[in-house]
């Protein structure tokens, strides 16, 4: 922390009084427009669909419409959707952690050719927006016979992903003191060794940033699994609860209950993960 | 490659290059193994489709039949003829601008007031206001299709009971408002992102400066616009150049939201590249709109790096 003095509204004069109060209505006017639709969609699925329309804001007044939330968890399309989504989200994580911490490794502690070359190749995949990549994408899994298959899904997104792991990697990779490394060679071992028994564990955080920033991508991924995956029994719930809305449209309290119901988990885990997420996005240098 | 394999080049090498030269090679070998997996995956999933996929754009292909209808530039004509294309694009930059002029000095104000320093409860603030940030775009837009009803929608209702004589507005059904609600909603959903980098930009302005020209007699303005705010011009280079990538990147929140309509009124780039190429089935004119899109965020890219974040980076990160 930069500021030591604490904070006390007595101490202040007048002018900083009406400063300190003029921050906190903004503040407090923001937190309201982010929350207040979050806050509106529990309202909504409480209620039945008639009240959420006259009075779109409002406690349940009459009895809680547990069942807009029990037809859904009660529902084996959402398990399935709900399944689908773990498997990817676990798949792309995973293999996109493994071959991203081995690249960054070697751009940033090994030497070899064309080591400055390959990592502008895979840094201008940065550029590659979805929809711009997405057609030769499919036709590649086309071409390989993964549609339909959720493999056909998790690679590209591995790809996707790549770019960006790499580079928050690398650049914590840098980091680390070159002494570590050779006392690591002296004590005898090897490139390998160094890597997994000493990177590794000590690169931690910075992995736990990457693997809660694959986390959060391919769970909401909408895009690729639309194109890729035809059969609703592979589909994720992105896609799931595009398909539960275009089946209930006009009944918005359930589709409103599908919504809370899936921002549960992400709440959830942004609350326990949140720190993460920063580091990730920041480079570590944002704390408290 | 296998073991015997390495051993029989390496004994091959031992004879005939000098000892420079074979540690070179030695390492490369090492760096393959770590390097190959990934780039394998890399090139045969994103990076060479990409490759392969510049030459759609000269055909008429539906995506199921050979590729043989070749057109020349027809599809490049008839994308740059296309009103819809020129409001996609036009769209594009608005989405730009308004993030550049709009998002990024909101995100910069609330980093200053809960980035740092005593305010009490600036850490509840700060996860609150980042929140939106893991929802996926498929919620938020479904969320803000039913906050945008024209009738009976949260935004209309609340500012029907706070504005005397307010009308309802069609936020999402209006030709002339429809990209402003789209621009609202993602605002919702970003600008916290920029607001974290911010956040961290600030950790990096030494609070002495600042105190000491307090003491000397600036102003706030003064101390926020010679000192806070200069020094955190690598942030501020960098979080432009996210922003304007991200304006021409959009696709599925926008999708979602209005699905470029109505009548057209709110397509992007990515929404028109979806909806005229590979939904219609027109994937080589798909193809060529793509590389259009693509080439704008390249030379954009390109000409940022050169000219403005050059001087933050070092030369072999290029962002």
């Amino acid at each position: 922390m930069q500021t030591s003095e604490s904070f006390s509204f007595k101490r202040m004069s007048n002018g900083q009084r009406f400063f300190t109060l003029l921050k906190y209505a903004v503040l407090i006017f923001l937190v309201m427009m982010i929350i207040g639709p979050i806050i509106m969609v529990v309202l909504a699925g409480m209620r039945t669909n008639g009240e959420f329309q006259s009075r779109p804001f409002d406690i349940p007044r009459g009895e809680i419409q547990w069942g807009n939330f029990t037809g859904i968890l009660e529902s084996d399309t959402f398990w399935v959707a709900a399944r689908n989504s773990f498997y990817i989200t676990a798949a792309v994580t995973i293999i996109n952690l493994s071959l991203a911490s081995m690249l960054a490794f070697a751009f940033s502690r090994l030497t070899f050719f064309g080591k400055g070359i390959i990592f502008n190749i895979l840094s201008f995949g940065l550029l590659f927006p979805t929809v711009v990549a997405i057609l030769p994408i499919f036709l590649q899994i086309r071409d390989l016979g993964l549609i339909n298959n959720l493999w056909g899904v998790i690679f590209p997104m591995v790809a996707f992903g790549l770019p960006g792991s790499v580079i928050i990697l690398r650049s914590f990779f840098i980091a680390i003191p070159n002494e570590l490394e050779d006392a690591s060679y002296i004590d005898g071992c090897s490139t390998f060794g160094f890597f997994r028994f000493i990177l590794m564990p000590i690169s931690r955080p910075a992995l736990m940033a990457v693997a809660t920033l694959n986390v959060v991508g391919a769970w909401n991924e909408y895009f690729l699994p639309l194109l890729i995956l035809n059969d609703p029994n592979k589909w994720p719930l992105p896609l799931g609860i595009m398909q539960f809305q275009g089946q209930y449209g006009t009944d918005w309290a359930r589709v409103m209950a599908y919504v809370g119901i899936l921002m549960v988990p992400a709440i959830i885990f942004y609350l326990f993960t949140e720190r993460f997420i920063v580091t990730g996005l920041t480079g570590g240098e944002l704390k408290g | 490659m296998s073991a015997m394999n390495l051993k029989a080049i390496s004994q091959a090498y031992q004879q005939s290059v000098p000892n420079r030269t074979r540690r070179t090679i030695r390492k490369t070998l090492v760096a393959s193994v770590f390097v190959l997996p990934g780039m394998v995956v890399f090139f045969v999933f994103l990076l060479l489709p990409m490759i392969e996929s510049a030459q759609f754009g000269f055909y008429k292909w539906d995506g199921l039949g050979p590729l043989e209808d070749y057109r020349g530039l027809d599809n490049y004509k008839k994308a740059f003829d296309h009103d819809v294309f020129q409001t996609a694009i036009i769209n594009s930059f608005r989405i730009m601008g308004l993030s550049l002029i709009i998002q990024l000095p909101v995100a910069m104000l609330l980093a200053l007031m809960v980035g740092r320093g005593n305010l009490p409860g600036r850490r509840v603030f700060r996860l609150l206001l980042f929140l939106p940030y893991v929802f996926s775009e498929v919620i938020t837009a479904l969320i803000w299709r039913y906050v945008m009803h024209p009738t009976d929608g949260l935004l209309n209702w609340f500012l029907g009971h706070s504005v005397p004589g307010y009308d309802n507005v069609g936020w999402l059904a209006e030709k002339d408002v429809v990209i402003y609600s789209v621009f609202i909603v993602l605002t919702w959903k970003y600008f916290g992102f920029y607001m974290i980098l911010y956040m961290a930009g600030l950790q990096g302005v030494p609070k002495d400066l600042e105190d000491a020209a307090r003491v000397d007699g600036a102003n706030i303005v003064q101390v926020l616009s010679r000192i806070t705010l200069p020094m955190m011009g690598s942030t501020v280079r960098l979080t432009v150049f996210l922003s304007v990538l991200g304006a021409f990147q959009q696709f599925v929140l926008v999708w979602v939201l209005t699905g470029g309509g109505p009548v057209n009124a709110s397509q992007i780039m990515g929404t028109y590249i979806y909806k005229f190429g590979i939904k219609s089935f027109n994937l080589g004119y798909g193809a060529a709109v793509a590389l259009i899109l693509f080439s704008i965020t390249l030379v954009f890219s390109i000409g940022y790096q050169r000219m403005i974040l050059h001087q933050d980076f070092a030369s072999d990160v290029s962002l």
